[in-house]
C-alpha cells in the first residue's frame, strides 16, 4: 500500500479515536443513570454496539464470499476471513457483556432466549470455519470453502433465529429483553456508541486486510528469492 | 433425465459398494445403538420419566450416526482417488451432489429403521405410526443436505473428518430443533394440526438447505 492509503487509514483512526473519546463522555458522564436498572444499565452501549458490529462483520464476509466466487480476486478472499475474525471478536464481546448485564436484571447468567442462543449459534459456526480454514492446505481451495462456509453461515442465520423463536414460544416467556422506554439522552448515546463501533470495525477491518495483504505479498517475494539465492 | 441417469448411476455405485462391505451401515447402528445406551445411563436415575427425554435421545443417536456415515461416504471416494474419476464423469456437478445425498440419505434411513424398534423397546413409546415416520424422513434429508456439501469440504483438509460434526451442528440446529419438537409432540399422541406447522417448517428447511447445498457443492469440487 502507498503513502496515500497511509493517510487515509491514519484519518479514520483518527476520527475513531474523536468518536471514542465524545462516546466514552456521553456514556459514563452525560447519559443518567437508568431508574430501575440501575449504574448497570451503562453496559447497554457497549453490548448493542457489539452485536450490532458482530452482524455487520458477518454480513460483508457474506457479501465478500460472494463476491469471491464471482470474481476469484484474492483481496475479496481478504476481506472476507478479516471480517469474519472481527465478527467472532465482537460476537464475543456482545455474549459475555449480555451475560453480565443479564446476571443482576434477569436474575441468571444465561436464558436461551432466541437472540442468545442465535448469537452463540452463529459464533460458534463462525469459530468453527475459521477453523477449517486452517487445516486447508491450498490457498485456492481455502479461499473457495472459506467464501462457501460464509455464504451458507449468513443465509443460515435467519432460519436458526425462526426456529429458536418458535421453539422457545411453546415454552413459557419469562423475560422480555426490551423493559424499558428509551430517553432521547439514551437515544444520542447509543447511536453514538454504535457509529463509533462501526469506524472501530472499519478501522479494524482495513488493518486486518493490509496484514493479510502484506503476508501475501512477503510470501510472493519468499517464492521469488528462493530461486535467486541458490 | 440425464441428470437423473447420471444421479442414479451414482447411488447404485454407492449402494453396491455398501452391500459388498457393510461396513458403514454397521459402524452407524452400532453407534446409534450405543447412544441410546449410554444416555439411558446418563439420564435414567436423575428423569423421572425416560418417555420425556426419547425424542431428543432418538435425535442425537441419529445424527451422531448421521456423521458417521457422511464422512465415511467422502473419505471413501478420496481414498481410492474416485473423486477425480466421477469429476471426470460427464455429468453436473449437481448430479454428483444429488447423488451422493440420495446415498447418504438411504444410509441413514436404513439405519433408523434397524434402531427405531429397539429404541421403542427402551424407551417403551409407540413407533408404527406413519407421521412419525414422515418427521424422521423429512429430518434426515435435511440433515444430511448440508452434511453431504460439508463433508465434500471437510475430506479435503489436513484434518479430514474431525472438521465435520464442529461445522455440520451449528447449521442443523434449525432441523434439529424442528424434528425433536415434532417427535415428541407426535410421541406424546397430540392430534397432528399441532405438530403441521412443525412438519411444515421442516420441509422449508429441506429445501433451504439443499438449495444452497447444491449451488455451493459446483464451487466445492473445482480443480
Amino acid at each position: 500500500m502507498n503513502k496515500l492509503g497511509d493517510s487515509w487509514l491514519l484519518s479514520l483512526i483518527g476520527l475513531t479515536g474523536l468518536a471514542v473519546i465524545v462516546s466514552l463522555y456521553l456514556v459514563f458522564v452525560y447519559v443518567p443513570t437508568e431508574l430501575i436498572m440501575g449504574i448497570v444499565q451503562r453496559i447497554f452501549y457497549f453490548h448493542v454496539p457489539s452485536a450490532w458490529v458482530g452482524f455487520l462483520a458477518f454480513l460483508v464476509a457474506f457479501v465478500a464470499g460472494i463476491a469471491y466466487l464471482m470474481r476469484r480476486e484474492p483481496r475479496w478472499d481478504m476481506v472476507e476471513v478479516s471480517s469474519i475474525e472481527i465478527g467472532v471478536l465482537f460476537s464475543t464481546i456482545a455474549l459475555v457483556t449480555g451475560s453480565i448485564w443479564a446476571r443482576p436484571i434477569w436474575n441468571t447468567w444465561w436464558t436461551w432466549d432466541p437472540r442468545l442462543t442465535t448469537t452463540l449459534v452463529m459464533w460458534l459456526y463462525y469459530v468453527a470455519s475459521l477453523m477449517l480454514r486452517r487445516v486447508v492446505d491450498s490457498e485456492d481451495r481455502r479461499a473457495r470453502f472459506g467464501a462457501i462456509l460464509s455464504i451458507v453461515g449468513f443465509v443460515n442465520v435467519p432460519v436458526v433465529f425462526l426456529a429458536i423463536r418458535l421453539w422457545r414460544t411453546i415454552h413459557p416467556v419469562m423475560f422480555s429483553s426490551e423493559g424499558f422506554e428509551m430517553a432521547p439522552g439514551m437515544l444520542l448515546t447509543l447511536g453514538s456508541s454504535l457509529v463509533t463501533f462501526t469506524l472501530l470495525y472499519l478501522c479494524l477491518l482495513v488493518i486486518r486486510v493490509r496484514i493479510e495483504y502484506l503476508s501475501s505479498e512477503l510470501s510472493r517475494l519468499r517464492q521469488l528469492s528462493i530461486p535467486a539465492r541458490s | 433425465m440425464r441428470f437423473w441417469r447420471g444421479v442414479a448411476a451414482i447411488v447404485a455405485k454407492d449402494v453396491a459398494a455398501e452391500l459388498r462391505s457393510k461396513e458403514t451401515l454397521s459402524a452407524m447402528f452400532i453407534f446409534a445403538l450405543m447412544v441410546v445406551v449410554i444416555f439411558n445411563f446418563a439420564f435414567e436415575l436423575r428423569v423421572e420419566n425416560v418417555r420425556q427425554i426419547a425424542p431428543g435421545v432418538l435425535w442425537v443417536a441419529f445424527a451422531f450416526a448421521g456423521i458417521l456415515g457422511l464422512n465415511r461416504s467422502f473419505v471413501l471416494e478420496r481414498e481410492g482417488g474416485c473423486i477425480e474419476g466421477l469429476m471426470l464423469t460427464p455429468v453436473d456437478r449437481s448430479a454428483i451432489y444429488m447423488g451422493k445425498l440420495v446415498g447418504n440419505v438411504l444410509f441413514m434411513l436404513v439405519m433408523e429403521a434397524f434402531i427405531l424398534p429397539i429404541f421403542a423397546v427402551l424407551f417403551d413409546v409407540p413407533i408404527l405410526n406413519p407421521a412419525l415416520w414422515l418427521v424422521i424422513i423429512l429430518g434426515t434429508i435435511g440433515f444430511a443436505a448440508v452434511g453431504t456439501l460439508l463433508a465434500a469440504m471437510a475430506v479435503n483438509t489436513r484434518v479430514r473428518e474431525i472438521m465435520l460434526p464442529i461445522l455440520l451442528f451449528p447449521i442443523a440446529v434449525p432441523v434439529i430443533i424442528a424434528s425433536t419438537r415434532s417427535t415428541g409432540q407426535i410421541l406424546d399422541g397430540l392430534p397432528l394440526s399441532e405438530t403441521y406447522t412443525w412438519l411444515r417448517l421442516l420441509l422449508a428447511f429441506d429445501i433451504i438447505f439443499t438449495v444452497i447445498a447444491l449451488l455451493g457443492f459446483e464451487y466445492v469440487l473445482e480443480e
